[in-house]
């Protein structure tokens, strides 16, 4: 199997590259390891959209799910890239524990974000979960939250469920807002309002919705308590019962792949992460590979579709399917779009950036890798010893060698490197992971369709 | 612990036997569908198009799985593919990561426990 172009991940960059690119008469595939397009921002909607607990701006992503769904593409959803060799263009793929090759003459990373580990004491436990994965169960599963529900972190995601659990008739008893004091006044300096005023207007109305909910601010010294399950959460001045925590301090590029192809990667000082080095139009340092949309840098579902389609034209243009004029005529708009769509970024970036103690946490018993159980002190004294990275933490621990290869930990133990070592995170770099990118089967590897 | 919403879905009494089965559709709320599939052994009724590890949620289950280093147990942390914390056993199948696999009547999910599991199957 060959085509022009494929695409990885069929949230909104993935679809609207896709749409972009059918009609520029490329051939395209679409690889997504949920069985249903939407990403995460869009999940569950073909089932969920007329849902009014989630809200008006989760079914506006429908006309862009619709147009998806009619394009005559090869469309592989649950199914996994699990190595992607650049220089010939070859994908290996696994579904239904099965794999498979595809080549392609150009791949578009479409992958978007993570959420950003949160590694309080007890996060671990049993009933403490990110709030990404409290409205994944509303949106797919129509379940909530059972009990006490504490909510603790910042950020317009963590608003938005506290808005949707209320409407889903399961409101949170109490939200913990970790945003330090100060950062209202750095983020009006920031700018962007007056650009960004429609986004705004839309995040003012969603904090009005949760008013009602009982809230605390500037908080700091986070954790979680409790035997087998999370019992109690508590805090520097206080502490409740809680049956379930919800933890969220933002999203970052989902940067695994990128990294594991050895992309060159900038220091996002604004949003304190690790992204994919880009042209206007997603062209990544490798000839062959583009990523578009949130993995290229967090801006939301509006700014990825117009990331989308201006990779989606960028490919058509490289295999003279568009001409220069016809390029700068199509793209011109969209960049247009983009902008608008980005004008609220320094503000929120600055509002809502993260509290050192989220990044590296102080308390040297809290673990940090969640799959092989290491702490930040064990991290520490790596540093100390002469671990200069993550990578080179691995000959002291196995902290980043777990299932996960690091997805969840490696911001974190970079940040306690630079910490110990008085060095900034930039400096330390990168885990390198490896293919394959997510663990598969000797049988799966034998099976090939 | 989570529940279904009382307001999409209708009570667990009111469930036939195994397969699908299809309560009031709703314009308001979306599809009602929902599939049997068993949690260590007790069946459950989760909403089509759920993952095995939502159906560890509402199973109510205390665990998904023991760490293997320290036998600590944990449940789903993000759902989306990136802790690798909802790693079970689903139908006889061990170390597969439970938030990306849709829950299909039927289903057998048990937790993975005790000491490392090699990635084989
Ligand atoms: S719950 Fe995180 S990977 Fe499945």
């Amino acid at each position: 199997m060959s085509c022009d172009l494929a695409i990885i991940g069929a949230g909104p960059a993935g679809m609207a590259a896709a749409v972009e690119a059918v009609d520029l008469g490329l051939s395209v595939a679409v690889i997504d390891e949920n069985p249903a397009p939407g990403g995460q921002i869009f999940r569950g909607l073909e089932g969920a959209a007329g849902d009014a607990a989630l809200g008006a701006d989760y079914a506006a992503g429908l006309p862009l799910l619709r147009a998806f769904r009619a394009l005559r593409i090869g469309y592989r959803p649950a199914t996994t890239l699990w190595h992607l060799e650049p220089e010939e263009g070859v994908l290996s793929l696994l579904a239904a524990g099965t794999t498979s090759e595809l080549t392609a003459g150009r791949v578009l990373l479409a992958t978007g974000a993570q959420e950003r580990p949160v590694p309080i004491p007890g996060w671990t436990l049993p009933g403490v979960m990110t709030a990404g994965a409290a409205q994944i169960l509303l949106k797919t599963a129509g379940a909530v939250p059972k009990g006490r529900t504490v909510l603790a972190g910042q950020g317009p995601l963590l608003w938005l469920l506290a808005a949707q659990l209320a409407r889903a008739g399961a409101p949170p008893a109490l939200i913990l807002e970790t945003r330090p004091k100060g950062r209202l006044a750095e983020a009006l300096r920031a700018g962007g309002l007056l650009a960004g005023a429609p986004l705004l207007a839309k995040g003012l109305a969603l904090l009005a919705k949760t008013r009602r909910i009982p809230r605390l601010r500037a908080v700091t010294g986070l954790h979680a308590e409790g035997t087998g399950h999370v019992r109690r959460v508590l805090w520097d001045g206080g502490a409740t019962e809680c049956d379930t925590l919800l933890l969220h301090e933002g999203v970052v590029p989902a940067t695994h792949i990128p990294l594991a192809l050895g992309l060159e990667h900038d220091w996002d000082e604004a949003q304190r992460c690790w992204r994919p080095r880009v042209d206007a139009y997603g062209a990544s340092s490798h000839p062959r590979v583009a990523v578009a949309g949130d993995g290229a840098g967090i801006g939301g579902w509006q700014a990825a579709v117009a990331a989308g389609r201006l990779a989606a034209l960028d490919a058509a243009r490289r295999v003279g399917r568009l001409t220069e004029a016809g390029f700068a005529r199509r793209a011109g708009p969209l960049l247009a779009t983009r902008r608008a769509a980005l004008a609220l970024r320094p503000f929120l970036d600055a509002l809502y950036a993260p509290p050192g103690w989220v990044l590296a946490p102080p308390e040297d018993a809290t673990l940090v890798c969640r799959c092989e159980e290491v702490t930040a002190g064990q991290v520490r004294a790596a540093a100390r010893l002469g671990a200069t990275g993550p990578n080179q933490l691995k000959a002291y621990c196995r902290a980043g060698m777990g299932p996960c290869q690091g997805r969840m930990c490696g911001a974190t133990v970079a940040a306690l490197i630079a910490e110990a070592r008085g060095t900034t995170p930039e400096a330390v770099g990168t885990l390198r992971p490896r293919a394959p990118y997510k663990p598969l089967t000797v049988a799966e590897l034998a099976r090939t369709g | 612990m989570f529940a279904l919403r009382p307001d999409r879905f209708r009570p667990a009494s009111a469930a036939g036997g195994a397969g699908q089965r299809r309560g009031t559709p709703d314009a308001r709320t979306g599809p009602t569908a929902t599939v049997e599939v068993f949690v260590d052994g007790i069946p459950v009724r989760v909403p089509e198009g759920a993952s095995a590890a939502a159906a560890v949620l509402l199973a109510g289950s205390p665990l998904i799985r023991e760490t293997p280093v320290t036998g600590a147990p944990r449940l789903p942390y993000c759902l989306m593919g990136v802790c690798f914390d909802c790693l079970a056993e689903i139908d006889g199948i061990a170390n597969r990561q439970a938030c990306m696999v849709p829950a299909v009547p039927g289903m057998r999910i048990a937790p993975q426990r005790g000491a490392r599991v090699a990635f084989r199957s």
